[in-house]
Order: C-alpha cells, then structure tokens, then sequence
C-alpha cells in the first residue's frame, strides 16, 4: 500500500490583522470613554418611560442615598472651587489654597461645611467611608443644602439644571425635604434622574 | 506583512550574512490589546441616564398655581406603604366619603383606573401619535396638539399624595404612570389629615 503523505501545513497564523482589529477597536474604546462618575454612597435609581437625556455641562446633581444623606455634584471644577469660597463666606470658614485644590477635584461632595476641613484632608477612599461622609443637612434648622443651592444658582446663572438622582428605595419624608428646599429655592423646575424603560402600553400597540 | 522579504538583493553577494526571521510573534501583542478592549468596555457607560422633568407649584404662592380642582374632576392618588395604592375620586362631599380602592403598580391595578378616567384624551393622543408615525404631522406639530388634548378642560386633575412610609420609588413611578397614561394634569401635593383618615381602615 503506497503511503499517503500529507503535506504539512504550518499551524502558525499570522496575527498582524487580528492585533490591527484589537488595537483599532481599544482605540474606539479610550476615545469614547467617559468614565462612570462614582456616586459616593450607592444609588439604584428607578425606570421610568421619559427619554430626556440629562445634558452633560451645567448640572447640579443632588444625589439621594437610602439613608437619606444627600450629596451634591457640580460639572466644573472652576465653579466649584468659587462655590466652596462663598460657601465659607457664609458659614466663617477659611480654606487654604490646598483645600480649595481638592475641593475642585471632587465630582461630589457631601458633609456639612463646618466638617469640611477634616472631610478635604482625608484621603479620596476615607471620604466616601458612612462615618465620615455625613451628608449636607437640610433640616429646616439648618438648611445648608438651601445654600449651596444659591450659591450655585447665583455662580452658574439661568442654565443650571438641577437633576435629583434617588435610591429607589429611599423613604418619601427625606424625599419630600430634599424637594421642599428646591421649592423653598424657587427651584420649581427639575429633573429625576431615571433609568429607561419602555412604554408598556407602546408594546401592546405593536403586537 | 510582519514578514519581510529579507533576501532581496542580497544573492550572489558575498558570503551570506546570517538570516534571520523578523518574524515576530503577535499573540501576546493580541491578547493585552483584548485585555485592554475589555477592560474599557467594562468601564465606559454607554447609555447616559434619563430624566424626568417635573415641575411644582410655586409654594411660596400656592393660590396662583392651584386653582380650585372641581370635585367632579379630581382624582386623588395616595401613595401607601408596600407599594401600595389608594385612590379615589372626588372628595368628601356632604358628610360621604367617597369610595376609597386599594391597589398596586401593576398595568391591571393603577393604571386601568387611570386610563378609565383618562380614556379619551388616552385615545386622542393614540390617534395622533399614528400620525405622526405615519409621517403626516411633524415634530412639532405633534407637541402642540398633544399638549392641546393634555389641557382639554374636561381632563381629569390628579392629585398625587405621597405617605410617609412610601419611597422614592412609588414617586417616580406614579409620575411615570401619569406619563404612561397621558395625564396632562397632576400634582404633587401634601397629604392632608382627611385622606391619612380615608385610607386609616385600610392600613392594616
């Protein structure tokens, strides 16, 4: 019987193409990436139908935790550090040139003014810690949330948008407090920040 | 193409240089650029977050913005402690409570009570929603007409009343259901001790 050969082929692929395709797409990724902003206490947020995209520049954030504490988030770094002085106008505190340079680096923040100092000396995993991150009170004994929101407005001007983003399972009453002081403010226009969900009576018109 | 040709021009040279391949070997190269691919995949957000915009009254004038609501037309929407809904139309009238149900968020429980009230500004906006779908009317056309059947005057007015043991969640989804439903007018308005005394029997 005559052997049959098989030629040989090489298993050896040439990798060129693959590792072209690999880094084009990783450069897609680096140059369409925006980073997700941690929040700095854990926030589900709830669905709702509305396609209303949050717009990126000039926004206030007011985060919600389940417990209540409320945090604040401003886009720009500048207006941030002028805030944080008028706030300490307001309140008697002084901040070093330092403390205003972290200041401008935190997306949020929130602990009361007076607790500011320890709170912008501690390191970036230390301040998101419960203990140290009390939350801005807004009691209506002592509504610094009122404030910064005055500051805020008075800084940014007329194209400020404020955007309240909620724990899903955060009790009405702090709800209620949080929207009371944008009412108090004058704030009567705002966003709830919600996740998208289709239309459920949409559906049923297709089938 | 990592090959290249080496050998070009060299024959008949003198003496062959030693050759070597350049051939390099991309699989490492591959699989730190996916390493990467995904890592950023992970990381980025793609879809940006929706809103809701809501608007309140302006509490330091509540008369300017809350007319009277007709007791005919008023629906009031209580929202409960575990998910749960009350609600009931009109108010007390004469000494007669109005009937107060009970239900849920789901599409049977709320928002059939919604609709039922709601219906023919539901089925107008159905209407011209296909038109435009159609591509009779534009964009803007069909903003206008929406908001002119949202403000008919014989649209029911809900009031959304929120308990204290309610949360965030049951907020945001009756103002979703309103949208669902295409209520044009509700508002979010305090709990008054009369409704808190309404759903008391029902608490358990």
């Amino acid at each position: 019987m005559p052997k049959v050969k098989i030629a040989r082929k090489s298993t050896h692929i040439d990798m060129t193409a693959m590792c072209d395709v690999a880094f084009l797409l990783l450069t897609f990724f680096i140059l369409t990436a925006k980073f997700s902003e941690t929040d700095p206490t854990p926030v589900t947020i709830p669905g709702s139908i509305s396609e209303i995209k949050i717009p990126d520049v000039n926004i206030l954030t007011i985060v919600l935790g389940k417990d209540g504490r409320v945090f604040l988030g401003i886009d720009n770094a500048e207006k941030r550090v002028e805030l944080l002085k008028k706030m300490g106008e307001r309140y008697k505190v002084t901040f070093t040139g330092e403390e205003l340079k972290k200041f401008s680096a935190m997306n949020s923040f929130g602990v009361p003014i007076q607790k500011m100092k320890p709170y912008l000396a501690l390191d970036m995993g230390a301040r998101n810690k419960t203990e140290n991150a009390l939350g801005i009170p807004c009691d209506s004994t002592d509504n610094q949330l009122a404030d910064w929101l005055f500051y805020a407005r008075d800084i940014k001007g007329k194209e400020l948008k404020i955007a309240v983003k909620g724990d899903k399972d955060t009790p009405y009453p702090m709800v209620k407090k949080v929207i009371s002081t944008l009412q108090d403010k004058n704030e009567n226009k705002f966003n709830l920040i919600t996740g998208l969900e289709a239309n459920p009576l949409d559906d049923k018109k297709k089938k | 193409m990592a090959e290249l040709n080496t050998d070009s021009g060299k024959k008949g040279g003198k003496g062959h240089s030693k050759k070597l391949s350049t051939r390099v070997d991309l699989t490492p190269m591959v699989d730190l650029g996916f390493l990467l691919i995904t890592f950023f995949m992970l990381t980025i957000t793609l879809s940006k977050p929706q809103t809701m915009e809501i608007s309140m009254p302006d509490n330091k004038d509540p008369g300017k913005d809350q007319p009277k609501v007709k007791a005919s037309k008023a629906m009031t929407i209580i929202l409960g402690e575990n998910d749960k809904v009350y609600y009931y139309f009109g108010t007390r009238e004469k000494g007669i409570d109005p009937k107060i149900e009970v239900t849920d968020f789901s599409p049977e429980g709320i928002r059939k009570a919604i609709l039922l009230r709601n219906d023919s500004a539901f089925k107008a906006i159905k209407v011209i929603k296909k038109d435009k779908d159609a591509g009779i009317i534009n964009d803007s056309v069909y903003k206008k007409r929406v908001s002119l059947v949202k403000s008919a005057k014989n649209g029911p007015v809900v009031l959304l009343k929120a308990t204290d043991k309610s949360t965030y969640k049951n907020l945001v989804d009756i103002l979703d259901e309103m949208n669902i439903c295409n209520v044009g007018k509700f508002a979010i308005v305090d709990i008054t001790p009369l409704d808190l005394e309404f759903i008391k029997p029902m608490v358990k």
